[in-house]
């Protein structure tokens, strides 16, 4: 088995990349299929498979938590495989943990990481937003017109803002009303505004909706504010307007509020009207079908949907989001598309970075399979989430999940929120085990 | 696969005309040695057992700062023996209790062997 049988050299048939037609190139299947016992024999006698024949190529648009780890799990599974990142920045700020930069206990710039690494593993690094996706052709067109070919794609676009979901919410009105809900100039514009504020003022948060991004988020930002205020601005308070009556990690969330920002923080659930209808940055007030508050400082989290470009792509439903194969999390709308992280409707898994990490690793073992023309394995996933409520204080929500009727469903038995009755050391200990899981997947997405 | 014992015939004759003092055996530990960073560099690397993947997302597999132990080469039984007494109760946890009772023994082993086996 020293040589390299010969390769089909066909045309391969192209379809419009919906579900009828999810053949894969033939010759690619091969050049993976037979690649794995090839390269096992000598290359001292053997050229290296990948001469005179054309790699697979795999497209990953979106370099965060979910399309970072996607293309350095499938370099490092599989190095001939040809993995090009588009992205349109180069450094990457984390959101995990911006709270924290938010309450004044972290700068930015600990949430910021390059690409030097992802590209020193043999992955190109496009420098580019991607603004059309033809499924048929199997192209992703560029800002600059480029077109890039793929075999496979992987969109991990993450979240955009709705700016049609709240009336008076526009990316103006943003400027004056911060979401912060993606980590960068918005962070430092809201933590601007908290150190201006006079003592006394009031901060008014907006919370959505399910489902957006970070599902406890704005609950740890409501802590993280709140301390702040108690440590520095002791005659202010944080009004949280919530449009919905339960969120995650709640009873720890409002056990830890009672006993750390009694005076603090206030939150109104939906039932006691607050959910936000409409907003007016000229008058820093919003609205509730029962109040007008007025605000000091207003951080506005507004409805989300999948980021653009799978909506472009074709891969977002009605609902704004993205419907998955729970095994490959190939879209369920179009063929040989692959769609990750927070753009995705994922049954049990929350929108996470540690969701969008773990199902890189799980596709990416998916894809080596599909090109290879074998059946994907079934897999098994893991969510662990942190939210800091105070210093040296943790708490954490975990699940474990495993595809049952075509989504993710959570293992039964299994998963759960950090004990309601545990000691200030064990809150003390998921601080640390917070911190260290921040350093664990940045070092493992960027490093 | 190779016909071993031809393999060695040439290399043995390879080692001579090379000559300069590297033997056979040396050569063929040289050419183990090439075959084995090829074979991870080209080749496609085995898949992680289910749930195997997701450990990374807070057991680092390189060095970095945090309180959470590394699995890479840690012996097989150590990591199924912890799993388990997370799954029991028997060990104290923050979060692998709720963890390990989403997996099956048969599961843990698996993992447990796949870290065992990472460098």
């Amino acid at each position: 088995m020293l040589k390299l049988r010969p390769l089909p050299t066909g045309t391969p048939g192209r379809n419009d990349g919906r579900r009828t037609a999810s053949a894969i190139r033939s010759t690619r299947r091969q050049f993976l299929a037979s690649g794995a016992s090839a390269a096992a024999a000598s290359a001292l006698v053997a050229a290296p498979p990948a001469l005179g024949q054309a790699a697979p190529r795999v497209v990953v648009v979106g370099g965060g938590f979910a399309g970072a780890s996607l293309a350095r799990a499938l370099k490092k599974a599989d190095p001939r495989i040809a993995v090009t990142l588009v992205e349109a920045n180069r450094t990457f700020t984390a959101c995990p943990f911006s709270n924290l930069v938010l309450g004044g206990l972290r700068s930015l710039d600990q949430q910021q990481f390059g690409y030097d690494k992802v590209a020193a593993d043999g992955i190109e690094f496009a420098v580019a937003s991607a603004t059309q996706v033809e499924p048929g052709a199997r192209r992703v067109v560029l800002a600059s017109g480029s077109a890039l070919g793929y075999d496979r794609l992987v969109l991990a676009p993450g979240i955009d803002l709705d700016w049609s979901g709240l009336a008076g919410y526009t990316e103006a009105a943003a400027e004056m009303m911060p979401h912060a809900w993606k980590a960068g100039a918005q962070t430092l514009l809201l933590r601007r505004q908290l150190e201006a504020m006079e003592d006394g003022g009031v901060v008014v948060m907006s919370a959505p909706a399910n489902p957006f991004r970070c599902p406890p988020g704005p609950y740890e930002r409501a802590s993280l504010i709140a301390n702040y205020l108690k440590t520095s601005k002791p005659r202010s308070k944080l009004i949280v307007l919530d449009a919905k009556d339960t969120f995650s990690k709640q009873r720890l969330f409002q056990n830890a509020w009672k006993e750390l920002y009694p005076d603090h923080l206030e939150w109104v659930a939906l039932s006691m009207g607050g959910k936000v209808t409409s907003v007016d940055p000229s008058a820093m007030t919003l609205t509730t079908d029962f109040a007008t508050h007025k605000a000091a400082v207003a951080n506005v989290i507004p409805p989300q949907t999948a980021g653009h470009i799978a909506r472009i792509a074709g891969v977002a439903d009605n609902t704004g989001w993205c419907p998955i194969d729970p095994v490959t999390f190939e879209s369920k709308l179009v063929a040989n598309i692959h769609v990750l992280g927070d753009a995705t409707i994922a049954g049990g898994m929350p929108k996470s970075a540690f969701t969008a990490n773990a199902q890189a690793k799980v596709c990416s073992a998916a894809i080596v399979k599909l090109l290879a023309g074998e059946a994907p394995s079934q897999p098994k996933l893991i969510n662990t989430c942190y939210s800091i409520v105070g210093p040296n204080y943790g708490i954490s929500v975990a699940g474990v999940y495993v595809p049952k009727n075509g989504v993710l469903t959570d293992v039964q038995g299994a998963g759960g929120v950090s004990p309601t009755d545990a000691p200030r050391s064990v809150r003390a200990q998921e601080a640390l085990f917070a911190e260290g899981w921040f350093n664990t997947i940045t070092g493992e997405v960027f490093g | 696969m190779m016909n071993e014992e031809r393999f060695q015939t040439a290399l043995d004759g390879l080692a001579a005309f090379l000559g300069g003092g590297m033997g056979a055996r040396r050569l063929w530990l040289c050419i183990l040695a090439f075959g084995a960073t090829t074979e991870t560099a080209m080749a496609a690397s085995p898949e992680p057992p289910p749930g195997a993947s997701s450990c990374l997302g807070c057991h680092a597999p390189r060095r970095v700062d945090t309180a959470v132990p590394p699995l890479a080469g840690r012996q097989a039984a150590d990591i199924l023996a912890q799993m388990q007494a997370f799954k029991s109760g028997q060990k104290p946890a923050t979060v692998m209790d709720r963890i390990a009772k989403g997996f099956t023994d048969a599961e843990i082993e698996a993992i447990a062997d796949w870290y065992a086996r990472q460098k």
